[in-house]
């Protein structure tokens, strides 16, 4: 049997996730076409590679599927209840940085802070009939941040794309949403909430606590182990 | 783990002993419409209660407890005074704690009644307690009314108070708006600056959103207005700090709030009404010196719950939820009976720990 790594199978997070397992001896490779998603390892005998969409990865994780996996911190938190139970993090791997933030317009001169935002909200509510509403494609770390922090009167509207147009397009009033540079959300009029970081994230090696290790996955994921920890 | 016909058949003899004692069944249905919940819980939740949809009538939830179906249905058409009793599935979504299930039996009594409040308290409080008789379990109560009288009386505007009454059931929002409101951490830089500021703002930002500049204006003003008022007293303060630390017997804790209401006199008329409840409990055989008092008890569990609560808990098992809780929530019949309201009190039962907790005795 055959130790299964995850890794995103598009663009930059896959380029990138090559080029560290390479800086430590592992040579990971696509085979056949581009669009084939297939994929060779050299360095540890006994390991496969598997090319799946990053959101997919903390799933296979968590049913057994794959054992190790390389993904981003917020998808893990968002998408495993009590992840540290499913999976184990092996490395952080210095790329895919991202900021799980909330970020309300600029002219919003009011609105700097949790606090104001928890009064925002309670005006806006009684102002319009409805609850503060908050454009986000990460429900469940958005949801347990607010409450941890005592906001009320908001609601979370699904967004899977183009979130920060939401607010010019009046279906949301703010947004939760993954940011970098911050770029994106100054060109839609945005800005950072001084204590609204939620997440902070960046590409991971996870191991999976539930998946199945006969003799042979053991002895790769050993292997593979010596390799990261020459390389640290 | 009981058997699933056990405990229904427990569930059956509680529910036919609030038959007894003068409650009519009522039956809801399993899907609520998701608008009236999300409206009085707010997003939150969503974490607790599972969430479905169709087309036609849009997001429903799975029954997550009785009172709210419970409430409107009386609402639209019931006779006063009304005793109901209900027996059936609630359902919680668990993200967290596998042993704890995601579907249970409920069984409940709930008293709409005008006239005597601390009558109803006593007749509900003392109904649970006969219900739960024999079991190894700790009643705990409090009383949210008390510390809502407290905060409407303060010496300060009532947009503070407003502020306040609205995260009673949130203590660390709460707490960190008694701070600001008591000047007691420091201004931050941005606000600084734009409370220096005066009349309109006229910003080089962008107007986005339905968030309007109307909205923000409103706002500054409000927060200018507020920075000239004076802060909270100190002495107010430490009595309401006193008050919400109160965790006493009955008569112990009634004598030290009675000494909190020199300082604040607002809560007399709430001590009184929890003397009268005492009083109609004694009446009902309830050893009320042994009774335990906590005036913070029911703020981060019981959102609706605006007076009276109680629980019933297993001494050796603190890992259990409540056997048996409850309390009066007067202002929710008012929200969700548009225009309506009647004093309401009641409460909940579980036949599942009851047995579990039976069976651990053997």
């Amino acid at each position: 049997m055959t130790l299964k790594l995850g890794v995103p199978s598009k663009g930059r997070l896959m380029e990138k996730t090559f080029d560290w397992f390479a800086k430590r001896g592992v040579t990971l490779s696509r085979t056949g076409s581009d669009r084939e998603y297939a994929g060779a390892v050299e360095g540890v005998s006994n390991m496969e590679l598997v090319l799946l969409s990053a959101g997919e990865v903390p799933r296979e994780l968590a049913a057994g599927r794959i054992h190790l996996g390389v993904t981003g911190t917020d998808l893990v938190q968002e998408k495993l209840p009590r992840f540290e139970q499913q999976v184990e993090e092996l490395a952080e791997m210095g790329f895919g940085h991202a900021d799980l933030i909330l970020a309300v317009p600029q002219f919003w001169i009011d609105v700097d802070t949790l606090d104001d935002l928890d009064a925002a909200a309670s005006a806006f509510r009684a102002a319009h009939g409805h609850r503060l509403r908050i454009a986000t494609k990460y429900h469940r770390l958005v949801r347990e941040f607010l409450t941890d922090a005592g906001v009320a009167d908001y609601q979370l509207v699904d967004s899977q794309g183009a979130t920060e147009g939401t607010v010019k397009n009046e279906t949301a009033e703010m947004v939760a949403d993954i940011t970098s540079t911050g770029e994106t959300l100054r060109a839609n009029h945005l800005k950072l909430l001084n204590d609204g970081l939620v997440l902070k994230s960046q590409a991971t090696l996870w191991r999976s606590r539930v998946a199945k290790y006969g003799p042979d996955e053991k002895a790769a994921l050993n292997t593979l182990l010596d390799l990261l920890e020459h390389r640290k | 783990m009981a058997l699933r016909s056990d405990i229904q058949a427990r569930a059956a003899q509680l529910r036919v002993r609030f038959e007894a004692a003068g409650a009519q069944v009522v039956d809801t249905p399993l899907l609520q419409p998701a608008g009236t919940l999300l409206d009085l819980y707010g997003e939150d939740v969503r974490a607790r209660a599972y969430v479905t949809s169709d087309a036609l009538r849009g997001e429903q939830m799975l029954r997550p407890d009785f009172t709210v179906p419970v409430v409107e249905a009386h609402m639209r058409h019931g006779a006063e005074p009304a005793r109901y009793t209900y027996s059936g599935e609630v359902f919680r979504r668990q993200e967290l704690d596998p042993d704890r299930p995601n579907e249970y039996l409920q069984v409940g009594y709930e008293v709409f009644e005008r006239d005597d409040a601390a009558a109803a308290d006593a007749e509900v409080f003392s109904l649970f307690a006969l219900q739960v008789r024999g079991l190894p379990l700790r009643a705990a109560t409090g009383d949210i009314g008390i510390l809502m009288a407290a905060v409407e009386g303060l010496n300060t505007t009532g947009k503070r108070k407003t502020a306040l009454m609205r995260h009673i059931w949130r203590p660390r929002r709460f707490r960190s708006l008694l701070d600001r409101f008591a000047g007691r951490c420091p201004v931050p830089e941005s606000r600084r600056k734009l409370l220096s500021t005066e009349g309109d703002l006229t910003g080089s930002a962008v107007e986005i959103g339905k968030r309007r500049a109307a909205e923000v204006q409103a706002r500054v003003e409000a927060l200018r207005a507020d920075a000239k008022e004076p802060p909270i007293a100190e002495n107010e303060l430490l009595a309401l700090e006193a008050l919400m630390a109160v965790r006493e017997t009955v008569p112990f804790a009634t004598e030290q709030m009675r000494d909190i209401a020199v300082d604040l006199p607002q809560i007399n008329p709430a001590l009184d009404r929890l003397d009268a409840r005492t009083a109609a409990m004694k009446a009902r055989g309830v050893d009320v010196d042994n009774l335990d008092f906590e005036a913070s008890y029911g703020r981060t569990s019981m959102e609706y719950y605006d007076g009276f609560v109680f629980g019933f808990y297993a001494e050796a098992r603190p890992d259990l939820p409540p056997v048996a809780s409850g309390g009066r929530y007067d202002a929710l019949t008012r929200q969700l009976g548009e225009g309506e309201e009647i004093p309401a009190v009641g409460g909940v039962l579980r036949p599942d720990l009851m047995l579990q907790l039976e069976e651990a005795r053997k």
